[in-house]
């Protein structure tokens, strides 16, 4: 991906995070040719050769580069709401070193020609690192398996039917059991489509005072449920992305002490905000799963802080304004999250609901683990990718800022504390706060 | 100075004495709609225009009325008539007709929050709600509250019951909405599938049985079933639902001796409600309809006098007084 060709870079002084490897302390790095070659305690890297790249991380934190698996490019097809620039761009400003894009694009991730696209497109665009995610199924319909030996070969990391679940348990069952053949993980967006049909947020008391259709918990928890079953019979991997209920936790707790093969996800609107925030028909807050109850949000920060929920994912789902600004319930679903994502995660650090380091750790090593990716370390002769984090530095995110084609997001002009300030991918800095934003 | 606000989106969030002030004006307005020349000056020069994407025959045609006997001009678009078949947005048609300056616009939606959308984007023109997709329909809250002052005197201290489809009812949303205000009793009654616990979370009680749902009830509400809906699995089969669930004069008589009935119609005789009752001396039926020209009146004359109150002129001043 990056050029083989970087220059040497020293980064000084900071608070080296890094939760896979045990590591909280002062260290220095030293990156080269696209390589961690050298971690160690201050001064002892000082005498090596010609630097070119100093930076001075005092007063900062260390981590490995942060990694997101599930985000929306939109590329190709839907280019106005995003592209693999443009997201990649967004991703790095975020502090992300790595994205997996959902197949969900037009047309569908189901063919190795896309995978090869969205790889091309990636590397041109040289911002952060993209692990294309392909299909379940061709077209995403639910009905035959997309060639998951063609996908894999080409670079499809995982595979999912993002947005629309496969319905069907026997073609599931089956797809499971063809993904033993390539090892790959099936990323799951949980939902029992009959329970949710034209949903518009969370049933409770308040949709149900708003007059919107509403989508229960069980919905989720069912397919949860019915998925964690069709992995102890296959065997296979799955995934649970953005989970949003309590029982969901439970479930997937239960699964995981019975040696199940599951993992899951959580996005931080799910854990930030409640479904309280729609009831001014506002569309920011309408997304897929919705906004739950506040019991729900207590129960995954509480799975998230206990590891049952392994990571952290912004769901990144860019809409143009037109599809957002109209009557609710014709309202496209999801927000923008790769700039949000690391301080939203960071203020429940703040708040006390989680730790730093296992914070860092699922957005770093933990979803790398979840799809087997590279990466989420910064152990010597790793692949150079390394975040520097400002913990206490404010932004506005406004559109100044947003990188993004799209400004779907409810946390829009809020003011966000915890930022990354330099993105490295592969030894190359793609991202400076200073240089990005104070030009 | 009493004002309801820049719009009528809703009956939730409105203050106790703001529901009054309408009533008290509404009353007036009663009066002047019993005269032989039912038509005053007070909105002249005003332009209301109705704004609807569901059919409507009884809603709309009060909205004009009401309108009419102020002496606003009223225009009324469907939406079999408008853009909306071309593709435009609500936000879009409601931003051409705000350019062309009414001052109210009375908007029906078959999606909730849709007032509320329009509310938002237009500037200078009052909206209305008269039905957002489930969730509310003020005027008609008002206009059967009206009806119950009437009959009662008061707007507190009172049991109110509503029999039927609660879950996919507008009327009674804003129904629970207005007597939760009053601090009246709410009770609705229906089967699980549409009168769902999360009823309770609003301060109603929920009941599955009539017998036990009616005492001390001062007032009972028959709401629709509608016809596409016996086909959802929500109900059985027409039949049981009307066996249970049917307002009738025997469960009346029995366990509700003085209640007033309203339903906010169209009806179906038999299966939500007995002929026999709507024919009854409970029957306050034609009387909302009466109340709800009224009611809309109050409402546009509230709306329009709140924008333009630094125009008022003293001869407008007075027909104010006259009505």
């Amino acid at each position: 991906m990056p050029n083989a060709m970087t220059k040497k870079t020293i980064i000084k002084g900071g608070r080296v995070i890094d939760p896979k490897n045990g590591l909280d302390g002062e260290f220095d790095i030293l990156l080269e040719d696209g390589k961690i070659i050298g971690l160690e305690r201050p001064g002892v890297l000082g005498g090596i050769g010609a630097v070119e790249n100093l930076v001075d991380a005092s007063g900062l934190i260390v981590v490995p580069g942060l990694i997101d698996i599930h985000v929306h490019l939109r590329e190709p097809g839907y280019e106005w709401k995003e592209t693999i620039e443009s997201g990649t761009h967004a991703a790095v400003c975020g502090g992300f070193s790595a994205v997996c894009c959902m197949p969900n694009t037009s047309p569908v991730c189901d063919r190795a020609q896309i995978v090869a696209f969205i790889l091309e497109k990636a590397r041109n665009a040289g911002f952060s690192r993209v692990y294309p995610i392909g299909a379940i199924t061709q077209e995403q319909k639910g009905e035959s398996l997309a060639p998951m030996l063609e996908l894999r070969e080409a670079g499809s990391v995982a595979f999912s039917d993002d947005g629309r679940p496969v319905s069907s348990p026997a073609v599931m069952r089956k797809a499971l059991e063809y993904s033993l053949m390539c090892d790959a993980v099936l990323a799951c967006h949980e939902e029992e489509r009959s329970l949710s049909e034209g949903f518009a947020m969370n049933e409770s008391a308040i949709s149900l005072k708003l007059g919107l259709p509403g989508m229960p918990t069980a919905a989720e928890d069912i397919m949860i449920a019915r998925d964690i079953e069709l992995a102890r019979l296959t065997g296979a991997r799955v995934h649970f992305c953005h989970v949003s209920t309590a029982r969901a936790v439970t479930l997937i707790e239960r699964a995981k002490n019975d040696g199940v093969r599951v993992s899951a996800e959580v996005s931080p609107h799910h854990f930030s905000l409640t479904e309280e925030s729609v009831a001014n028909f506002d569309t920011a807050y309408k997304m897929s799963p919705p906004l739950r109850s506040a019991e729900d949000v207590a129960a995954l920060l509480d799975g998230l802080s206990r590891g049952i929920i392994d990571c952290i994912a912004s769901d990144h789902a860019p809409h143009e304004r037109d599809s957002k600004n109209v009557e609710f319930a014709k309202a496209s679903m999801g927000i923008i999250g790769l700039q949000t994502t690391l301080p939203l995660t960071l203020k429940k650090v703040k708040e006390g609901k989680l730790t730093l380091a296992r914070a860092i750790e699922a957005l770093t090593s933990a979803p790398a683990a979840c799809l087997g990716l590279p990466g989420g370390s910064l152990k010597v002769g790793s692949d150079a990718d390394v975040t520097i984090v400002d913990l206490d530095k404010e932004v506005v995110f406004d559109q100044s800022i947003n990188r993004s084609k799209c400004s779907n997001s409810p946390f829009l002009n809020c003011l966000l504390r915890g930022v990354a300030v330099k993105t490295f991918v592969g030894g190359r800095e793609v991202f400076s706060f200073e240089k990005e934003f104070k030009k | 100075m009493n004002t309801i606000g820049e719009h009528l989106l809703g009956i939730e969030g409105l203050a106790r004495g703001q529901l009054e002030f309408i009533l008290e004006t509404a009353q007036q307005f009663v009066e002047i709609n019993e005269r032989s020349v039912k038509k005053v000056p007070t909105l002249r020069g005003k332009t209301v225009v109705t704004l609807f994407y569901e059919a409507s025959t009884r809603t709309r045609t009060s909205f004009e009325i009401a309108g009419k006997r102020l002496s606003a001009d009223v225009v009324n678009i469907s939406s079999s008539t408008s853009s909306v078949t071309k593709g435009e947005t609500l936000i879009d048609t409601a931003l051409t007709l705000g350019s062309m300056a009414p001052d109210v616009i009375v908007i029906r939606h078959p999606l909730s929050g849709a007032a509320h959308l329009i509310a938002r984007e237009l500037r200078e023109v009052a909206v209305v709600n008269a039905g957002d997709g489930l969730h509310e329909h003020p005027t008609q809250a008002i206009l059967d509250a009206l009806t119950i002052l009437q009959s009662f005197k008061r707007l507190d201290n009172l049991t109110i019951v509503m029999v039927g489809d609660v879950l996919r009812s507008r009327v009674a949303r804003s129904n629970i909405f207005l007597h939760k205000i009053f601090g009246n009793t709410v009770r609705v009654v229906a089967p699980p599938t549409l009168a769902l616990k999360e009823f309770s979370a609003l301060g109603v009680e929920v009941y599955y049985e009539q017998s036990k749902a009616l005492h001390g009830a001062d007032v009972v509400m028959s709401l629709r079933m509608k016809e596409e809906y016996l086909h959802e699995a929500f109900i059985p089969t027409k039949e049981e639902y009307a066996r249970r669930y049917s307002v009738k004069t025997e469960l009346l008589d029995k366990y509700a001796p003085n209640a007033i009935v309203l339903a906010p119609g169209p009806f179906i005789r038999g299966v939500e409600i007995e002929s026999k009752v709507l024919d009854s001396t409970r029957s306050r039926v034609n009387q909302q309809v009466a109340n709800g020209v009224a009611v809309r009146m109050a409402v546009l004359f509230l709306l329009c006098q709140r924008q333009k109150t630094a125009e008022v002129s003293r001869g407008e001043e007075e027909f104010r007084y006259n009505a």
